[in-house]
């Protein structure tokens, strides 16, 4: 069977799937940014196989993703930032010691 | 030659990044770390399947080296244990349990119905390649400005992160 856009919207759905589950599931703070991760790279993979099936094979797709790499990068750097800051003040990077905003 | 090499670069990938949220041998943030290094190379081979050469290099370089070394930079300085496994309390924490798994499903099925609905017309070959000379081309010209906007954005976050990183914090 050839693989066809499709194909790469699947794998992208099931990527972001996994990240989702893992924000859900995960309760290390570090653990829920990767997945994050996995998630952003899930749309990119479906952005990239966007621009390459669309008729006219537009680069517009491509571009899209080089701006969400950059954006991505710097939203690490920021977060990362965030969780040692508050680990210094709590000596902690778990969900559920980090409940002082909840209702 | 093509097909195979996407199955086996989006196994490889569905496979580390379920090793990423759920490793049944270890719970380390490190394993994770490296397993999420695996996924995004393969996702870097998909994008150069996909003909996107730069992108392809520009993953492995910037997500496979520069993002993840400051992860486990942070990892490293954190001095995280392994997570040990907690008990799920309340009744909140078991609700979570069944409408988490249950919203992801239901995500994959509204994925699915609306894939069945309409396939995308697609063509089988590719002319443009997403080299760096168009690509650059386009970058220079149709987006200089959200391009001048990111690197804008780049010296915001270096600022900020700096700041946030002071030892005084207030």
């Amino acid at each position: 069977m050839k693989v066809g856009f499709e194909h790469y919207l699947i794998l992208s759905a099931l990527l972001f799937a996994l990240g989702l589950t893992g924000v859900l599931v995960r309760r290390n703070l570090l653990v829920i940014y990767m997945s994050l991760e996995l998630m952003l790279n899930a749309a990119n993979l479906s952005l990239v196989a966007a621009s390459h099936f669309s008729p006219g094979h537009s680069l517009d797709g491509q571009v899209f993703v080089f701006f969400i790499i950059t954006v991505a990068a710097a939203e690490v750097a920021v977060g990362l930032a965030l969780i040692v800051a508050l680990y210094r003040r709590r000596q902690t990077a778990h969900v559920e010691d980090l409940t002082t905003m909840k209702l | 030659m093509q097909d195979a090499l996407f199955y086996l670069f989006g196994f490889l990938t569905l496979l580390c990044g379920l090793l990423v949220i759920a490793n049944p041998f270890s719970r380390n943030p490190v394993t994770s770390a490296m397993f999420l290094v695996l996924a995004i190379a393969s996702l870097g081979g998909l994008f150069v399947l996909l003909h996107a050469y730069f992108l392809g290099a520009v993953q492995v370089l910037v997500y496979a080296g520069a993002v993840m070394v400051l992860f486990l930079f942070v990892i490293m300085l954190l001095d995280v244990k392994a997570e040990e496994r907690r008990k799920i309390r309340g009744l909140t924490g078991k609700l979570l349990v069944v409408f988490g798994p249950l919203s992801v499903i239901a995500i994959l099925f509204l994925f699915f119905k609306s894939l069945s609905a309409g396939p995308p017309n697609s063509d089988p070959n590719p002319t443009l390649e997403g080299g760096t000379i168009v690509l650059g081309k386009l970058l220079f010209t149709q987006y200089l400005l959200p391009f001048e906007i990111v690197s804008v954005l780049l010296l915001v976050a270096m600022i900020g992160v700096i700041l946030l990183s002071k030892k005084d914090l207030r």
